[in-house]
């Protein structure tokens, strides 16, 4: 399963060649032309196999996914042997004590721990960790043990498996960079298909420190559409005190369509190309339900001229946290999406 | 049983005082029982003997009840208190004290009154006192909170619930306890709400083979309660676990398998703060397999603890269907 | 004995306080070929008993307490699909976020403890906790499965591999105190080809983390002359200074305080030096919150001694430590009791041997 293997690989924000190669071996086969640009984006250029019925229609349409994950980067070395770290990409503090990881290119296992409960106070426990407190640890006894394991720069994935959790219902499955990894096995399944337009896909770098992977891709393919694919926030989660707020978007409820996103006001007639797929297809469909998160759309709609621009996302619960939750129904319906939206596209948008 | 409980729950026991409740219950057990003592901690032990055959169970119920003891009589007359066992603060002002001799007192504290206290060195109690010299209580003297019996529909309220309530079902199961191969003893514990150290000296000298406490436990079906899925109504709740103790896994099973068995509603129950008798019974000796049935109640330890009829009907039940037939798991 | 391959089994093995069944048959067949008798008390405690040989048993005995229970959690209430949780044993509840557990319902459910997503949240938000009431697991199952799998007072592991980490060191779960059980075992296998005059019983405890529950009701049963008590101590770690924890792969803490009985300390002290074997000093001025605690109080009071192996991150699910220390342990254990003889006996005051009644 592309998607497991894909969860699976290392690629923090900086260091994607793993997820790169897992990738192209994934579409080689598909596209016509492929490069790898100067942040590490992988491009890949699938060719028009049809005449376009409509010559309005857009001639050059890019979908990305981003192949970078949160993560943590090796910061220095303590006298002990354990590794000082700092966090790349939003991650929450809250969720990075008592967690096993990997480090660095030959996956050096490491754990960070923290203060055993015995020796927190009864007014420490009330407060957040500290986490000037914790670092890594692989078992290595001094500085120089350490410096023989580990490079300062390593960067740092959570070792977590994927796991389909139940193949009835929704199909959820747990494992960790979903977002967006289920971006990139889409875009990858999109490329077998065949459009009247060229398609262009870009499995970008650095989408989690601030989408520049996407700007670069955008500007060098020029595209007349664009689409990111995303695994986006799923709030549907138990609230304090019950407070009923938005879900942003719920697990199971199919693909979220955006009006918006912090980064992006998506261009309204590929809102609709959407959601009207959706309707017709009768493919379930959910909008986005709250302006949180950026995505590369917002550097993509921003290249050159501007390119009208959408997106597209997974409802992923625990998004940037070691473990995240997917349903793999809502994966398939957003790849069922994708693909019979760009049908529809080679019609060309309304004016 | 509604007259029983009213007797139980308005009866004055707190900690180390348990006399009047204990002369209640043994009036009430005379005559139904082989045999009834007291020991040397005040625990009213009464043992119903089985056919043979069976095990020899222990079922452990408390009498005490939180209350107050007097500390210093001040020179306007006004009393100060200390607490015995875990008195709600919030719920003291304004309520009233009774003292074993039937004397009542007020309750309230030195800052701002309706707010309630935020210690207990802040509270007093006025008897109506003037002086030391013309107090009706003196330092040492214990009060319970002073609160009657009412029934709100289907549902009982009164102080002491806590445990006057297992006290009834013990009792009552006692009563309605037909042929049984177990031999039964009936423990009325003392001093619970201090750590329940009747029961701990109980068990020692019986050495049950099973112990099971009965006491009520907390519910989470009040407004902005703590997650917790015990609720009134529906059922007598199977204790899993406590902040004291784990149930033994066998004897929960044996509960809830009696509990199927007669079509009996009950629910499961995992309590985040508080124990039962059942927290030192279960390390007696060479180890007991103890657990605790559980009666659903709310706003314990305040005046005006509150039960489900239903509920207690059916702990009777459960109880008299656990000891009635061979004890399994 | 593969002290690795044991412990990765122990520590993969789920025994949450109460609950200890898995483990204890673990347990058994690691220890099965080194003791005489075995046997089950009431509360669950499995207790090993190996006779003394040389030349014949006088009747002392030691008792050796590891306990077997875990930390974990339990459901305390189940909202909108997602089981809640409190709990067993002493969990910093801040090391939850993010952790994968398997509840243990009508069938084993991978689930996830998840908290809502950073980019709803305010920094407000970051500045405290989640408390446990808002703790919540994710099954990936829906509500009407979820409510038919799971039930109120289901037990919760938290879901770890045992990792191997560089020189030595080991990565997982419940090492407190399963590395205290291998050390039994180690102890049990070097004696089998020793001599010693008294009889062991080897007690895998349950309920430790409750409150020393079945140490307490095992020694009272076993009523044996001494006792030795093997926890896992703090050791060396980033966030925690020098004079609160012991060093990491120097051997066991014997602990010195009111909990360790000075000829105890003094004899299991000149046992690590005779046969050099690395041991530290824990000064434990008052509870040491292990078995020992209570195995001295059992009956008409036991001389005691608690040992400490070296522990990283206690009570979370990344316990860290060398292996080396437990197999230190249980060595040192082992010579110890071979050496007992009638004169530590009459050293200690004890008259015939309490447990040949």
């Amino acid at each position: 399963m592309l998607l497991k293997e894909l969860s699976e690989a290392r690629g923090v924000s900086g260091n994607e060649a793993a997820v790169r190669e897992l990738l192209l071996k994934a579409v080689e086969n598909t596209i016509d032309k492929h490069c790898i640009d100067a942040l590490g984006n992988l491009l890949c250029l699938k060719k028009a196999r049809k005449p376009a019925a409509n010559p309005a229609a857009p001639q050059k349409v890019l979908i990305t996914a981003h192949m970078d994950e949160v993560g943590l980067i090796i910061s220095g070395f303590n006298a002990d042997g354990t590794l000082r770290y700092e966090k790349v990409g939003g991650i929450d503090n809250r969720m990075l004590l008592s967690k096993q990881v990997l480090v660095g290119e030959k996956a050096v296992p490491g754990v960070i721990g923290y203060r055993p409960i015995h020796l927190i106070g009864r007014s420490g426990i009330e407060k957040v960790a500290d986490m000037s407190q914790t670092a890594i640890d692989i078992g290595a006894s001094s500085r120089d043990a350490a410096a023989k394991l580990v490079q300062l720069g390593d960067y740092v994935t959570f070792r977590t498996s994927f796991e389909v959790l139940t193949e009835d219902g929704l199909r959820t499955a747990k494992g960790k960079a979903l977002d967006d990894r289920v971006g990139c096995a889409e875009l990858a399944e999109a490329l077998e298909g065949e459009y009247a337009f060229d398609l262009y896909a870009a499995f970008t770098t650095q989408e989690e420190v601030g989408l520049r992977g996407a700007r670069v891709a955008g500007y060098s393919i020029n595209p007349d559409v664009a689409v990111a694919l995303e695994g986006t926030v799923c709030d549907d989660l138990p609230k304090e005190r019950d407070r009923d707020l938005s879900p942003v978007t719920e697990l199971g409820k199919g693909p979220a369509i955006s009006f918006r996103d912090g980064s992006v006001i998506c261009d309204r007639r590929l809102v609709t190309l959407f959601s009207e797929t959706a309707e017709q297809q009768g493919i379930p469909y959910q909008y986005k339900r709250g302006a949180v998160g950026g995505t590369d759309a917002g550097a993509l709609h921003l290249v050159r001229e501007g390119v009208p621009a959408a997106v597209l996302s997974v409802p992923c619960r625990y998004i940037h946290a070691p473990v995240s939750i997917v349903s793999l129904q809502d994966f398939d319906n957003a790849a069922r999406l994708l693909k019979a939206a760009l049908t529809k596209l080679e019609g060309g948008l309304e004016a | 049983m509604k007259d029983l409980i009213k007797k139980l729950v308005e009866a004055f026991g707190p900690s180390g005082y348990e006399d009047q409740v204990r002369a209640i219950i043994q009036a009430e057990a005379a005559g139904k029982a082989d045999e009834i003592r007291t020991d040397n901690l005040g625990n009213l032990i009464v043992l119903k003997k089985g056919s043979g055959g069976g095990e020899r169970i222990m079922i452990s119920a408390h009498m005490d009840e939180i209350g107050l003891m007097v500390s210093y009589i001040d020179k306007k007359g006004f009393a100060r208190i200390g607490n015995i066992g875990g008195i709600a603060l919030a719920t003291l002002t304004g309520s009233r004290a009774r003292f074993a001799d039937g004397t009542i007192a007020v309750l309230y504290n030195e800052k701002d009154g309706w707010m309630g206290p935020g210690t207990l060195a802040e509270c007093f109690i006025d008897t109506g006192a003037t002086s030391p010299e013309d107090s009706p209580v003196k330092v040492g003297d214990v009060a319970c909170i002073h609160r009657p019996f009412e029934e709100l529909g289907g549902r009982l309220v009164s102080k002491a619930m806590d445990d006057r309530i297992g006290c009834a079902v013990a009792l009552q199961a006692l009563l309605d306890m037909a042929e049984s191969p177990n031999d039964v003893y009936f423990v009325f514990s003392t001093q619970e709400e201090v750590g329940c150290r009747g029961a701990m000296v109980a068990a020692f000298g019986i050495e049950p083979e099973v112990a099971v406490a009965v006491d009520v436990t907390l519910t989470g079906d009040i407004p902005l309660a703590k997650p917790m899925s015990v609720e009134l109504g529906k059922g007598p709740a199977v204790k899993v676990k406590d902040a004291g103790m784990l149930a033994h896994p066998g004897v929960k099973k044996w509960m809830v398998a009696t509990a199927e068995k007669l079509a009996l509603p009950y629910q499961l129950e995992v309590l985040t703060g508080g124990t039962t008798d059942a927290y030192t019974i279960q390390t007696s000796r060479d180890g007991i397999a103890a657990g605790c049935l559980s009666i659903p109640t709310r706003y314990v330890h305040s005046p005006s603890e509150m039960v489900d009829y239903n509920d207690v009907l059916n702990s009777v039940k459960l109880l008299v269907g656990m000891l009635s037939a061979p004890v399994s798991w | 004995m593969d002290t690795v391959a044991l412990l990765r089994k122990l520590s993969q093995a789920s025994g949450i306080s109460g609950y200890e069944g898995e483990v204890r048959d673990i347990v058994r067949q690691a220890i099965e070929p080194f003791a005489d008798e075995f046997r089950t008390d009431t509360l669950g405690n499995l207790i090993a008993t190996r006779r003394g040989t040389e030349p014949v048993s006088t009747g002392h005995s030691i008792m050796l307490a590891a306990h077997m229970d875990e930390i974990g959690l339990i459901v305390k209430d189940i909202k909108d699909g997602f089981p809640r949780v409190t709990d067993v044993g002493g969990i910093d509840y801040r090391t939850l976020l993010g952790q994968e557990v398997i509840v243990h319902g009508q069938r084993d459910l991978p689930g996830v403890i998840g908290s809502r997503p950073p980019h709803v949240l305010s920094a407000a938000d970051y500045e405290k906790p989640v408390p446990w009431d808002m703790l919540f697991i994710d099954t990936g199952l829906p509500q009407e499965t979820v409510t038919q799998l799971v039930h109120i007072g289901d037990l919760v592991t938290l879901r770890r591999e045992f990792l191997e980490l560089s020189e030595g060191y080991v990565s997982g779960k419940t090492f407190d105190d399963r590395a205290g059980v291998a050390s039994l075992a180690v102890c049990l296998e070097l004696l089998a080809s020793m001599k010693h005059s008294w009889d062991v019983y080897a007690v895998s405890t349950i309920q430790e983390e409750t409150g020393l529950k079945g140490a307490t009701v095992a020694a009272f049963g076993l009523n044996p002359d001494i006792g030795i008590a093997v926890d896992v101590g703090f050791g060396a770690q980033p966030g925690v200074s020098e004079n609160e924890s012991i060093k990491m792969n120097a051997g066991p803490a014997l602990a010195i305080g009111p909990n360790v009985h000075p000829r105890m300390q003094a004899r299991l002290s000149a046992t690590a030096d005779k046969f050099e074997i690395p041991l530290q000093k824990e000064v434990i001025p008052g509870g040491s919150g292990t078995d020992g605690w209570a195995i001295q109080v059992a009956r008409s009071g036991i001389p005691t001694a608690v040992l400490s192996i070296p522990l990283r991150y206690m009570h979370t699910s990344v316990e860290t430590m060398h292996i080396k220390d437990i197999e230190r342990t249980g060595r040192l254990m082992a010579l110890f009791i071979s050496g007992l003889d009638d004169a530590f006996a009459n050293e200690l005051g004890l008259e015939g041997g309490k447990g040949a009644a």
